[in-house]
Protein backbone atom coordinates (compact mmCIF):
# COMPACT_ATOMS: atom_id res chain seq x y z
CA UNK A 1 0.00 0.00 0.00
CA UNK A 2 1.25 3.44 -0.88
CA UNK A 3 0.46 5.36 2.27
CA UNK A 4 1.03 3.46 5.45
CA UNK A 5 -2.01 3.16 7.70
CA UNK A 6 -1.37 4.23 11.28
CA UNK A 7 -3.39 1.89 13.51
CA UNK A 8 -3.42 4.38 16.35
CA UNK A 9 -4.93 7.08 14.20
CA UNK A 10 -7.40 4.65 12.71
CA UNK A 11 -8.70 3.81 16.16
CA UNK A 12 -8.60 7.23 17.82
CA UNK A 13 -9.37 9.72 15.05
CA UNK A 14 -13.08 8.85 14.93
CA UNK A 15 -13.40 9.64 18.63
CA UNK A 16 -12.91 13.34 18.13
CA UNK A 17 -11.25 14.80 15.03
CA UNK A 18 -13.17 12.66 12.59
CA UNK A 19 -16.20 11.75 14.67
CA UNK A 20 -18.86 10.11 12.51
CA UNK A 21 -21.73 11.95 14.19
CA UNK A 22 -20.52 15.44 14.99
CA UNK A 23 -17.96 15.90 12.22
CA UNK A 24 -19.27 13.76 9.39
CA UNK A 25 -22.90 14.27 10.53
CA UNK A 26 -23.85 10.63 9.90
CA UNK A 27 -26.30 8.48 11.83
CA UNK A 28 -28.25 11.46 13.18
CA UNK A 29 -31.58 9.63 12.87
CA UNK A 30 -30.83 7.10 15.59
CA UNK A 31 -29.38 9.81 17.83
CA UNK A 32 -32.82 11.41 17.80
CA UNK A 33 -34.66 8.18 18.32
CA UNK A 34 -32.93 6.23 21.08
CA UNK A 35 -31.44 8.86 23.38
CA UNK A 36 -34.46 9.84 25.49
CA UNK A 37 -33.06 7.48 28.13
CA UNK A 38 -29.46 6.58 28.90
CA UNK A 39 -29.81 2.79 28.96
CA UNK A 40 -31.13 2.26 25.43
CA UNK A 41 -28.50 4.73 24.22
CA UNK A 42 -25.75 2.57 25.75
CA UNK A 43 -27.21 -0.66 24.35
CA UNK A 44 -27.58 0.95 20.95
CA UNK A 45 -23.99 2.19 21.08
CA UNK A 46 -22.64 -1.25 21.99
CA UNK A 47 -24.74 -2.86 19.25
CA UNK A 48 -23.39 -0.47 16.63
CA UNK A 49 -19.79 -1.04 17.81
CA UNK A 50 -20.28 -4.82 17.48
CA UNK A 51 -21.98 -4.68 14.08
CA UNK A 52 -19.52 -2.16 12.68
CA UNK A 53 -16.41 -4.00 13.88
CA UNK A 54 -17.53 -7.41 12.60
CA UNK A 55 -18.92 -6.08 9.32
CA UNK A 56 -15.63 -4.26 8.70
CA UNK A 57 -13.61 -7.42 9.35
CA UNK A 58 -15.83 -9.63 7.19
CA UNK A 59 -15.89 -7.20 4.28
CA UNK A 60 -12.16 -6.69 4.61
CA UNK A 61 -11.57 -10.46 4.45
CA UNK A 62 -13.80 -10.74 1.40
CA UNK A 63 -12.61 -7.53 -0.26
CA UNK A 64 -10.49 -9.19 -2.95
CA UNK A 65 -13.21 -11.64 -3.96
CA UNK A 66 -16.21 -9.31 -4.11
CA UNK A 67 -17.36 -8.57 -7.67
CA UNK A 68 -17.31 -4.77 -8.05
CA UNK A 69 -20.78 -4.47 -9.55
CA UNK A 70 -22.53 -6.09 -6.56
CA UNK A 71 -20.27 -4.84 -3.77
CA UNK A 72 -22.99 -2.70 -2.15
CA UNK A 73 -25.36 -5.68 -2.13
CA UNK A 74 -22.70 -7.86 -0.52
CA UNK A 75 -22.08 -5.20 2.13
CA UNK A 76 -25.81 -4.92 2.80
CA UNK A 77 -26.24 -8.68 3.15
CA UNK A 78 -23.39 -8.87 5.64
CA UNK A 79 -24.65 -5.89 7.66
CA UNK A 80 -28.25 -7.08 7.61
CA UNK A 81 -27.21 -10.55 8.76
CA UNK A 82 -25.17 -9.13 11.64
CA UNK A 83 -27.94 -6.75 12.68
CA UNK A 84 -30.50 -9.54 12.82
CA UNK A 85 -28.12 -11.62 14.93
CA UNK A 86 -27.58 -8.69 17.33
CA UNK A 87 -31.34 -8.18 17.53
CA UNK A 88 -31.90 -11.85 18.34
CA UNK A 89 -29.18 -11.86 20.98
CA UNK A 90 -30.66 -8.76 22.64
CA UNK A 91 -34.12 -10.34 22.67
CA UNK A 92 -32.64 -13.35 24.43
CA UNK A 93 -30.29 -11.65 26.89
CA UNK A 94 -31.38 -8.00 27.27
CA UNK A 95 -35.10 -8.21 26.75
CA UNK A 96 -36.04 -4.93 28.44
CA UNK A 97 -33.53 -2.91 26.45
CA UNK A 98 -34.56 -4.58 23.22
CA UNK A 99 -38.18 -3.74 23.98
CA UNK A 100 -37.28 -0.08 24.43
CA UNK A 101 -35.18 0.02 21.28
CA UNK A 102 -37.86 -1.85 19.28
CA UNK A 103 -37.26 -1.23 15.58
CA UNK A 104 -34.15 0.88 15.98
CA UNK A 105 -31.81 -2.09 16.25
CA UNK A 106 -33.14 -3.26 12.89
CA UNK A 107 -32.60 0.22 11.54
CA UNK A 108 -28.86 -0.03 12.23
CA UNK A 109 -28.83 -1.53 8.73
CA UNK A 110 -29.66 1.88 7.32
CA UNK A 111 -27.15 3.72 9.49
CA UNK A 112 -24.95 5.61 7.03
CA UNK A 113 -21.90 5.16 9.27
CA UNK A 114 -21.87 1.45 8.45
CA UNK A 115 -22.07 1.69 4.69
CA UNK A 116 -19.68 4.64 4.83
CA UNK A 117 -16.99 2.73 6.72
CA UNK A 118 -17.42 -0.45 4.69
CA UNK A 119 -17.19 1.35 1.39
CA UNK A 120 -14.51 3.85 2.37
CA UNK A 121 -12.27 1.75 4.59
CA UNK A 122 -12.90 -2.00 4.75
CA UNK A 123 -12.98 -2.42 0.95
CA UNK A 124 -9.42 -1.10 0.76
CA UNK A 125 -7.71 -2.26 3.94
CA UNK A 126 -6.55 -5.37 5.77
CA UNK A 127 -8.75 -6.99 8.45
CA UNK A 128 -6.90 -5.71 11.54
CA UNK A 129 -6.94 -1.99 10.65
CA UNK A 130 -10.53 -2.49 9.48
CA UNK A 131 -11.45 -3.94 12.86
CA UNK A 132 -9.84 -0.97 14.64
CA UNK A 133 -11.61 1.42 12.28
CA UNK A 134 -14.93 -0.26 13.05
CA UNK A 135 -14.36 -0.15 16.80
CA UNK A 136 -13.14 3.46 16.65
CA UNK A 137 -16.09 4.71 14.62
CA UNK A 138 -18.50 2.66 16.73
CA UNK A 139 -17.13 4.21 19.91
CA UNK A 140 -17.21 7.67 18.33
CA UNK A 141 -20.89 7.13 17.63
CA UNK A 142 -21.63 5.56 21.02
CA UNK A 143 -19.91 8.42 22.90
CA UNK A 144 -22.21 11.00 21.31
CA UNK A 145 -25.24 8.80 21.98
CA UNK A 146 -24.29 8.44 25.63
CA UNK A 147 -23.61 12.17 26.10
CA UNK A 148 -26.95 13.10 24.54
CA UNK A 149 -28.76 10.32 26.42
CA UNK A 150 -27.19 11.44 29.70
CA UNK A 151 -28.42 15.02 29.43
CA UNK A 152 -31.83 14.10 28.04
CA UNK A 153 -32.59 11.61 30.79
CA UNK A 154 -31.14 13.78 33.55
CA UNK A 155 -33.09 16.92 32.66
CA UNK A 156 -36.07 15.24 30.99
CA UNK A 157 -36.91 12.62 33.59
CA UNK A 158 -34.68 13.49 36.55
CA UNK A 159 -33.22 9.98 36.49
CA UNK A 160 -30.11 8.21 35.23
CA UNK A 161 -30.34 4.58 34.10
CA UNK A 162 -33.75 4.58 35.74
CA UNK A 163 -32.49 5.68 39.18
CA UNK A 164 -33.73 8.99 40.50
CA UNK A 165 -30.80 11.38 40.87
CA UNK A 166 -32.50 14.74 41.27
CA UNK A 167 -33.50 14.86 44.94
CA UNK A 168 -37.11 15.36 45.96
CA UNK A 169 -36.17 18.61 47.72
CA UNK A 170 -35.45 20.16 44.29
CA UNK A 171 -38.99 19.33 43.16
CA UNK A 172 -40.39 20.67 46.41
CA UNK A 173 -38.50 23.90 45.75
CA UNK A 174 -40.26 24.26 42.40
CA UNK A 175 -37.92 22.44 40.02
CA UNK A 176 -39.75 20.79 37.10
CA UNK A 177 -38.51 18.16 34.66
CA UNK A 178 -38.08 19.65 31.23
CA UNK A 179 -40.56 17.85 28.99
CA UNK A 180 -38.91 19.29 25.88
CA UNK A 181 -35.84 17.19 26.68
CA UNK A 182 -37.58 13.92 25.92
CA UNK A 183 -38.97 15.14 22.60
CA UNK A 184 -36.83 14.48 19.51
CA UNK A 185 -35.95 18.12 18.67
CA UNK A 186 -33.90 18.40 21.86
CA UNK A 187 -31.60 15.63 20.64
CA UNK A 188 -30.79 17.72 17.58
CA UNK A 189 -30.19 20.80 19.70
CA UNK A 190 -27.88 18.85 22.02
CA UNK A 191 -25.96 17.38 19.07
CA UNK A 192 -25.62 20.91 17.73
CA UNK A 193 -24.24 22.04 21.09
CA UNK A 194 -21.68 19.21 21.02
CA UNK A 195 -20.70 20.21 17.47
CA UNK A 196 -20.32 23.81 18.62
CA UNK A 197 -18.13 22.89 21.58
CA UNK A 198 -16.04 20.54 19.49
CA UNK A 199 -15.47 23.02 16.67
CA UNK A 200 -14.48 25.82 18.95
CA UNK A 201 -11.99 23.41 20.52
CA UNK A 202 -10.63 22.06 17.20
CA UNK A 203 -10.11 25.21 15.16
CA UNK A 204 -9.09 23.26 12.05
CA UNK A 205 -12.58 21.75 11.78
CA UNK A 206 -14.15 25.16 11.31
CA UNK A 207 -15.38 25.90 7.82
CA UNK A 208 -15.30 29.36 6.30
CA UNK B 1 -10.79 -16.32 -12.93
CA UNK B 2 -12.71 -13.34 -14.21
CA UNK B 3 -14.25 -11.74 -11.15
CA UNK B 4 -16.47 -9.46 -13.18
CA UNK B 5 -18.18 -12.22 -15.17
CA UNK B 6 -21.87 -12.90 -14.68
CA UNK B 7 -21.31 -16.52 -13.65
CA UNK B 8 -18.86 -15.52 -10.91
CA UNK B 9 -21.21 -12.82 -9.64
CA UNK B 10 -24.21 -15.13 -9.50
CA UNK B 11 -22.34 -17.99 -7.82
CA UNK B 12 -20.77 -15.52 -5.37
CA UNK B 13 -24.08 -14.04 -4.27
CA UNK B 14 -25.73 -17.49 -4.00
CA UNK B 15 -22.98 -18.78 -1.72
CA UNK B 16 -23.07 -15.58 0.35
CA UNK B 17 -26.82 -15.71 0.84
CA UNK B 18 -26.75 -19.40 1.76
CA UNK B 19 -23.99 -18.81 4.33
CA UNK B 20 -25.73 -15.79 5.88
CA UNK B 21 -29.09 -17.58 5.82
CA UNK B 22 -27.63 -20.58 7.62
CA UNK B 23 -26.02 -18.36 10.24
CA UNK B 24 -29.33 -16.57 10.88
CA UNK B 25 -31.31 -19.79 11.09
CA UNK B 26 -28.79 -21.25 13.53
CA UNK B 27 -28.91 -18.12 15.73
CA UNK B 28 -32.69 -18.10 15.73
CA UNK B 29 -32.89 -21.80 16.66
CA UNK B 30 -30.28 -21.46 19.39
CA UNK B 31 -31.95 -18.46 21.05
CA UNK B 32 -35.65 -19.19 20.53
CA UNK B 33 -36.17 -20.87 23.91
CA UNK B 34 -34.70 -17.98 25.86
CA UNK B 35 -36.61 -15.41 23.81
CA UNK B 36 -39.92 -17.16 24.41
CA UNK B 37 -39.14 -17.33 28.13
CA UNK B 38 -38.51 -13.58 28.13
CA UNK B 39 -41.75 -12.85 26.30
CA UNK B 40 -43.70 -15.06 28.71
CA UNK B 41 -42.05 -13.53 31.78
CA UNK B 42 -42.85 -10.07 30.44
CA UNK B 43 -46.49 -11.01 30.00
CA UNK B 44 -46.61 -12.52 33.51
CA UNK B 45 -45.15 -9.30 34.92
CA UNK B 46 -47.88 -7.29 33.18
CA UNK B 47 -50.64 -9.54 34.53
CA UNK B 48 -49.23 -9.21 38.06
CA UNK B 49 -48.93 -5.43 37.61
CA UNK B 50 -52.71 -5.25 37.11
CA UNK B 51 -53.13 -6.90 40.51
CA UNK B 52 -50.72 -4.29 41.91
CA UNK B 53 -47.97 -6.83 42.51
CA UNK B 54 -44.52 -5.75 41.38
CA UNK B 55 -42.16 -8.74 41.47
CA UNK B 56 -38.41 -8.25 41.59
CA UNK B 57 -36.46 -8.77 38.40
CA UNK B 58 -35.82 -12.46 37.80
CA UNK B 59 -38.54 -13.58 40.18
CA UNK B 60 -41.46 -12.88 37.87
CA UNK B 61 -42.17 -16.50 36.94
CA UNK B 62 -42.12 -17.84 40.50
CA UNK B 63 -44.24 -14.94 41.78
CA UNK B 64 -46.70 -15.53 38.93
CA UNK B 65 -47.04 -19.19 39.88
CA UNK B 66 -47.49 -18.19 43.50
CA UNK B 67 -50.19 -15.54 43.11
CA UNK B 68 -52.04 -16.58 39.95
CA UNK B 69 -53.79 -19.56 41.45
CA UNK B 70 -56.18 -20.32 38.64
CA UNK B 71 -56.62 -19.43 34.99
CA UNK B 72 -59.45 -20.35 32.67
CA UNK B 73 -61.24 -19.23 29.52
CA UNK B 74 -64.90 -18.21 29.38
CA UNK B 75 -67.28 -17.31 26.55
CA UNK B 76 -69.53 -14.25 26.45
CA UNK B 77 -72.28 -16.18 28.30
CA UNK B 78 -69.91 -16.58 31.22
CA UNK B 79 -69.48 -20.35 30.73
CA UNK B 80 -66.05 -21.92 30.99
CA UNK B 81 -64.52 -23.24 27.77
CA UNK B 82 -62.48 -26.40 28.22
CA UNK B 83 -59.25 -27.27 26.50
CA UNK B 84 -57.84 -23.74 26.11
CA UNK B 85 -55.11 -22.36 28.33
CA UNK B 86 -55.83 -18.74 29.27
CA UNK B 87 -52.16 -17.75 29.03
CA UNK B 88 -51.94 -18.94 25.42
CA UNK B 89 -54.99 -17.06 24.13
CA UNK B 90 -54.06 -14.48 21.52
CA UNK B 91 -55.97 -11.46 22.85
CA UNK B 92 -55.11 -9.33 19.81
CA UNK B 93 -56.82 -11.78 17.45
CA UNK B 94 -59.74 -12.39 19.84
CA UNK B 95 -60.49 -8.68 20.22
CA UNK B 96 -61.28 -8.48 16.49
CA UNK B 97 -63.89 -11.27 16.57
CA UNK B 98 -67.59 -10.83 17.24
CA UNK B 99 -68.13 -10.99 20.98
CA UNK B 100 -70.12 -14.25 20.90
CA UNK B 101 -67.23 -16.06 19.20
CA UNK B 102 -64.46 -14.87 21.51
CA UNK B 103 -62.38 -16.91 23.92
CA UNK B 104 -62.09 -14.74 27.01
CA UNK B 105 -59.16 -15.47 29.33
CA UNK B 106 -59.48 -14.90 33.07
CA UNK B 107 -56.58 -15.05 35.53
CA UNK B 108 -57.49 -15.52 39.16
CA UNK B 109 -55.02 -13.88 41.49
CA UNK B 110 -54.92 -14.63 45.19
CA UNK B 111 -53.32 -11.51 46.65
CA UNK B 112 -50.89 -11.60 49.57
CA UNK B 113 -53.85 -10.49 51.73
CA UNK B 114 -55.81 -13.55 50.64
CA UNK B 115 -58.42 -11.86 48.41
CA UNK B 116 -59.37 -13.24 45.03
CA UNK B 117 -58.98 -10.84 42.10
CA UNK B 118 -60.08 -11.55 38.55
CA UNK B 119 -57.69 -10.25 35.91
CA UNK B 120 -58.81 -9.90 32.31
CA UNK B 121 -56.74 -8.77 29.30
CA UNK B 122 -57.70 -5.89 27.00
CA UNK B 123 -56.30 -5.01 23.58
CA UNK B 124 -56.96 -2.09 21.24
CA UNK B 125 -55.48 0.61 19.04
CA UNK B 126 -53.80 3.86 20.08
CA UNK B 127 -52.60 6.60 17.78
CA UNK B 128 -49.52 4.95 16.27
CA UNK B 129 -49.95 1.30 17.08
CA UNK B 130 -51.49 -1.26 19.39
CA UNK B 131 -52.19 -0.61 23.07
CA UNK B 132 -53.03 -3.33 25.54
CA UNK B 133 -53.39 -3.96 29.21
CA UNK B 134 -54.88 -5.96 32.04
CA UNK B 135 -57.70 -5.02 34.39
CA UNK B 136 -58.15 -6.66 37.79
CA UNK B 137 -61.64 -6.86 39.33
CA UNK B 138 -62.62 -7.39 42.93
CA UNK B 139 -64.68 -10.41 43.92
CA UNK B 140 -67.90 -8.44 43.44
CA UNK B 141 -67.22 -8.40 39.68
CA UNK B 142 -67.68 -4.66 39.43
CA UNK B 143 -65.05 -2.72 41.34
CA UNK B 144 -61.69 -2.37 39.59
CA UNK B 145 -58.84 -3.32 41.89
CA UNK B 146 -56.02 -2.32 39.57
CA UNK B 147 -55.13 -1.77 35.95
CA UNK B 148 -52.05 -1.95 33.80
CA UNK B 149 -51.65 -0.44 30.35
CA UNK B 150 -48.87 -0.65 27.80
CA UNK B 151 -48.32 0.54 24.26
CA UNK B 152 -46.05 -0.15 21.37
CA UNK B 153 -45.18 3.30 20.05
CA UNK B 154 -47.33 6.10 21.43
CA UNK B 155 -45.78 9.57 21.58
CA UNK B 156 -43.42 9.88 24.58
CA UNK B 157 -44.73 12.40 27.09
CA UNK B 158 -48.21 12.42 25.51
CA UNK B 159 -50.02 9.22 24.57
CA UNK B 160 -47.26 7.11 26.13
CA UNK B 161 -48.34 8.41 29.56
CA UNK B 162 -51.04 5.71 29.64
CA UNK B 163 -48.40 3.28 30.88
CA UNK B 164 -47.63 5.47 33.91
CA UNK B 165 -49.23 4.66 37.28
CA UNK B 166 -50.55 8.24 37.34
CA UNK B 167 -52.98 7.19 34.63
CA UNK B 168 -53.68 3.56 35.47
CA UNK B 169 -54.16 4.17 39.22
CA UNK B 170 -57.18 6.36 38.40
CA UNK B 171 -59.09 3.19 37.57
CA UNK B 172 -58.80 1.78 41.07
CA UNK B 173 -62.13 1.74 42.86
CA UNK B 174 -64.22 2.50 39.77
CA UNK B 175 -67.26 0.34 39.11
CA UNK B 176 -68.31 -1.17 35.79
CA UNK B 177 -71.81 -1.91 37.11
CA UNK B 178 -73.72 1.19 38.05
CA UNK B 179 -77.44 1.24 38.91
CA UNK B 180 -77.64 -2.32 37.59
CA UNK B 181 -76.30 -1.40 34.18
CA UNK B 182 -72.97 -2.51 32.74
CA UNK B 183 -70.85 0.43 31.60
CA UNK B 184 -67.13 0.03 30.97
CA UNK B 185 -65.15 2.94 32.37
CA UNK B 186 -65.20 6.03 30.16
CA UNK B 187 -62.05 8.03 29.44
CA UNK B 188 -62.91 11.72 29.12
CA UNK B 189 -61.13 15.03 28.71
CA UNK B 190 -59.87 16.24 32.09
CA UNK B 191 -62.55 18.26 33.86
CA UNK B 192 -65.44 16.83 31.83
CA UNK B 193 -67.93 14.13 32.70
CA UNK B 194 -69.57 11.48 30.52
CA UNK B 195 -73.20 12.19 29.69
CA UNK B 196 -74.45 8.83 30.85
CA UNK B 197 -73.29 9.09 34.44
CA UNK B 198 -70.96 6.08 34.27
CA UNK B 199 -67.67 5.96 36.15
CA UNK B 200 -64.88 7.73 34.31
CA UNK B 201 -61.23 8.66 34.45
CA UNK B 202 -59.38 11.67 33.05
CA UNK B 203 -57.66 11.21 29.71
CA UNK B 204 -54.17 12.44 28.91
CA UNK B 205 -53.83 16.07 27.81
CA UNK B 206 -52.22 16.05 24.38
CA UNK B 207 -52.88 12.34 24.05
CA UNK B 208 -56.50 12.59 23.01
CA UNK B 209 -56.49 9.84 20.40
CA UNK B 210 -54.62 7.43 22.66
CA UNK B 211 -57.01 8.24 25.52
CA UNK B 212 -59.99 7.62 23.28
CA UNK B 213 -58.30 4.38 22.21
CA UNK B 214 -58.15 3.28 25.85
CA UNK B 215 -61.87 4.00 26.24
CA UNK B 216 -62.73 2.10 23.07
CA UNK B 217 -60.46 -0.77 24.10
CA UNK B 218 -62.16 -1.08 27.49
CA UNK B 219 -65.59 -0.97 25.92
CA UNK B 220 -64.70 -3.56 23.27
CA UNK B 221 -62.83 -5.98 25.51
CA UNK B 222 -64.72 -5.72 28.81
CA UNK B 223 -68.28 -5.86 27.43
CA UNK B 224 -68.05 -9.59 26.51
CA UNK B 225 -67.17 -10.30 30.17
CA UNK B 226 -70.48 -8.76 31.32
CA UNK B 227 -72.18 -12.10 32.07
CA UNK B 228 -69.07 -13.54 33.73
CA UNK B 229 -68.71 -10.50 35.99
CA UNK B 230 -72.43 -10.50 36.77
CA UNK B 231 -72.22 -14.15 37.86
CA UNK B 232 -69.38 -13.29 40.24
CA UNK B 233 -71.65 -10.90 42.07
CA UNK B 234 -74.30 -13.50 42.81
Amino acid sequence: MADKINNREVLFNPLSKNNPVVVQILGICSVLAVTAKLEPAIVMGVSVIAVLAFANVIISLLRNTIPTNIRIIVQLVVVAGLVVIVDQVLKAYAYDASKQLSVFIGLIITNCILMGRLEAFAMANKPWPSFLDGVGNGIGYAVILVIVGFFRELFGSGTLLGYTVIPQSFYDAGYVNNGLMILPPMALILVACIIWVQRSYNKDLQED
Amino acid sequence: MNKQSNTYTIIYIIILVVVVGTALAATSLALRGRQQDNVNADKMGQILAAALIAPEKGKVVSEFDRYITEQFVVNDRGEKIDGVRAFDVNVAAQSKLASDRRELPVFVCTTPAGDRKYIVPVYGAGLWGPIWGYVAFDENGSTIYGAYFAHQGETPGLGAEIEKPAFSSQFEGKNVFKDGRFRPIAVVKAGQQPLDGEDYVDGISGGTITSKGVGAMLSNCLTPYKKFLQNLNQ
